[in-house]
């Protein structure tokens, strides 16, 4: 590469990283800002100030927000937890046997995944209510696992097509039974796609709100994109900007610490997959 | 250790095609066999039915005296050698090594023991340790057999072992499996479409085609006494020439001259006029370096030189000839099905390599006429085959594995 093609290349690379970064690095700013510069139109503030932090932490917003971070962890990894196991099972079955109707579930899955999710929560409010599920934490995990279900099945069942059938029948000759080979070749080889559908569900979960803010009504199961809807500023003409934006960073961190700690697990899971026979 | 036996075996994909049909083959505790074919002969199909990786609809395959139609493979203690050898890239060589022993619930000294010496057998000491990604082609190979080896099976099965390997190593290899089967003797079943692979290694060879057994013995009875077109064009290198040829009397009329075939042959060829002549490339010989005792055993001709190719050990001419169209569309449709596609119809002639025969000329070749098989072109069968002496060959090849197999176990 010439100077000037490194050139061009970095100053593209820059601005589309500024382009992406700059909505967070403003949220960032924005919970640092006392409630008197929120409008002020800087960007950075004029005095930093831990104010927003301490409100949702131990202040007046803790209540709300704490009991949902719980929540939201609770409810999320439960999801994925169920999620990756079912589809493990769902997407081996599609990628190795020929039954009928694989067609079927496959582009059932996909429908469901694209199926618009505000219109299936008034039915499902009303059946929540009434059988008991309303405001608890299956009642979320349940909607969740038909968010994270599809895409799973999805991405694992191409990992799993990508093992050679000879893995397993090697196996097999070398004397195991079909969940042996399972269970010592087959989820082995797979668990970078594992991987990567666990971290895939886990974010659709976490990030979801029209469930969240739909099916909870109290501290009980709220997660946290709904608890910060519910923010109120210290008086009703004063908008809770501040303590949302606090909130929304913490809310990140997890998923950026998941991110970096297993960069190399995801880019590997998306990219390759492949297995060299 | 075990004898295979299969009885009328059949296999019908769902669409009704028979990929193997009513296969019945007798292998003897101890022996190497082979089953070769062009592609889509069935030959990998069989070799799945044994191992019971592909259901068997009808037939009997037995085992050691006991029928494994509806075994799991599991149950039916082979070991099997894979195409891409199918290591388990997540676990070490010696992981790999250990797997069946693992399954087995073998106690870990014991397991440590039997992978050493099954490394030592095959040289893989000091790749323990690593990772199936970070070997070469020909230790994976090793490792694919160190895993068949580490358990006492009761037979070896190769599904194309070699076919991924460079042309050197696989010579190398090739060897290999022959000493290791020769030492261990244990019955082996190898699948293979390279015939260089099946006439070197087998103690018996079976031929298929579409499906159908067309041959099963030594490979030098499929060499010298093959029993119709496809046996004698599929085995041997470079392939049978077939010749067009008319009958005049006891002596055949061919694009080379005359070949008189004795009275007792040419009994076997009346009634047809039209046929093919089989002639191996190395029944022709440069006439002019020719020992005078030994040119009458053949007959001479000339012919025209389209391409020399010099080996240094050997040398090929290619002579060109003209052949009837339905005969010329017949020997097409042979080579397509042998997997090659051969354009124009010429004779492939092994001359000395000393010989001065160049491109261009024309020059006297002679035609050892004693060892030519006449071929009915309709039905493809060899009607100058010598079963007799067929059989003793194969006999003959039998004596030698006894000895070998008695020689080893001493």
């Amino acid at each position: 590469m010439s100077t000037r093609e490194k050139v061009g290349w970095g100053i593209g690379g820059l601005v589309i990283i500024v382009y992406c970064l700059f909505p967070v690095a403003w949220i960032v700013s924005l919970s640092f800002k006392s409630s008197d510069d929120i409008a002020n139109g800087q960007f950075l503030p004029t005095v930093f100030s831990g104010a927003n932090y301490e409100q949702i932490l131990v202040g007046d917003a803790a209540g709300l927000f704490l009991p949902a971070l719980v929540n939201s962890f609770g409810i999320c990894l439960i999801a994925t937890f169920v999620s990756c196991l079912l589809s493990m099972f769902a997407a081996y079955a599609i990628a190795r046997l020929d039954f009928p109707g694989k067609k079927l579930i496959l582009s059932t899955a996909l429908a469901v995944a694209i199926f618009p999710v505000i219109s299936i929560v008034t039915p499902l409010f009303n059946l929540w209510r009434q059988i008991g599920l309303y405001n608890t934490w299956p009642g979320l995990i349940i909607p969740y696992l038909s968010l994270t279900l599809p895409i799973s099945i999805w991405t694992l069942s191409a990992f799993f097509r990508e093992i050679p059938w000879e893995m397993e029948q090697a196996a097999q000759v070398d004397g195991a039974t079909p969940w042996q080979a399972f269970r010592k070749v087959i989820v082995p080889l797979a668990a970078p796609g594992v991987f990567t559908t666990a971290i895939i569900a886990f974010f659709l979960a976490w990030n979801d709100f029209v469930y969240g803010i739909s099916l909870t009504s109290t501290e009980a199961a709220r997660p946290v994109p709904a608890a910060l809807g519910l923010f109120s500023g210290a008086s009703q003409f004063e908008s809770p900007n501040g303590p949302i934006a606090a909130a929304a960073v913490i809310v990140t961190i997890p998923v950026v610490l998941l991110v970096l700690l297993f960069q190399r697990r995801i880019v590997a899971g998306l990219t390759n997959g492949a297995v060299k026979g | 250790m075990a004898s295979i036996e299969m009885c009328h075996i059949v296999k019908q994909y769902g669409d009704g095609y028979p990929a193997v049909n009513d296969v019945s083959l007798d292998i003897a505790d101890g022996e190497f066999m082979i089953l070769v074919g062009p592609s889509g002969c069935g030959k990998s199909t069989l070799l799945r039915m044994i191992v019971g990786l592909e259901d068997i609809t009808s037939g009997d395959m037995v085992i050691g005296g006991a029928r494994v139609n509806e075994k799991a493979p599991r149950d039916r203690n082979l070991s099997m050698v894979f195409q891409n050898y199918a290591l388990y890239p997540h676990l070490s060589v010696y992981e790999n090594i250990a797997f069946p022993l693992r399954l087995a619930k073998v106690p870990d000294d014991e397991v440590r023991k039997r992978v050493e010496e099954a490394a030592g057998v095959l040289e893989l000491r000091e790749h323990l340790q690593r990772k199936p990604a970070n070997l070469s082609g020909g230790q994976r190979q090793r490792v694919a057999m160190g895993r068949a080896i580490v358990r006492a099976a009761d037979a070896f099965l190769f599904d194309e072992p070699l076919s991924n390997l460079d042309a050197k190593l696989r010579g190398q290899m090739r060897t290999e499996i022959a000493r290791l089967q020769r030492r261990l003797g244990i019955t082996t079943v190898y699948v293979t479409h390279d015939q260089t692979e099946a006439m070197t290694l087998g103690d018996r060879v079976c031929v298929l085609r579409k499906g159908v057994i067309q041959q099963v013995a030594s490979p030098r009875e499929l060499y010298e006494q093959p029993v119709n077109l496809f046996v004698a064009g599929f085995i041997g290198s470079p392939p049978m020439n077939f010749l067009p040829a008319s009958v005049d009397g006891t002596s055949l009329s061919t694009p080379f001259g005359t070949v008189e075939l004795g009275a007792e042959r040419a009994e076997k060829i009346r009634g047809h006029d039209l046929l093919l002549v089989g002639i191996r490339p190395e029944y022709f010989e440069d006439a002019s370096l020719i020992d005078e005792a030994k040119k009458p055993h053949g007959s001479t001709f000339t012919a025209r030189v389209d391409v020399t190719e010099w080996l240094g050990d050997a040398q090929y001419a290619y002579i060109p000839y003209e052949a009837p169209a339905e005969i010329a569309e017949q020997l097409k449709e042979l080579s397509r099905e042998l997997d090659s596609d051969q354009l124009r119809t010429q004779a492939v002639v092994s001359i000395d390599s000393t010989s001065r025969i160049r491109e261009g000329r024309e020059a006297e070749f002679w035609l050892d006429t004693r060892k030519v098989h006449v071929f009915d072109p309709k039905t493809g069968e060899n009607l100058t085959r010598d079963a007799e002496a067929g059989r003793k060959l194969t006999e003959m090849a039998e004596e030698d594995r006894v000895e070998q197999v008695g020689r080893a176990k001493v």
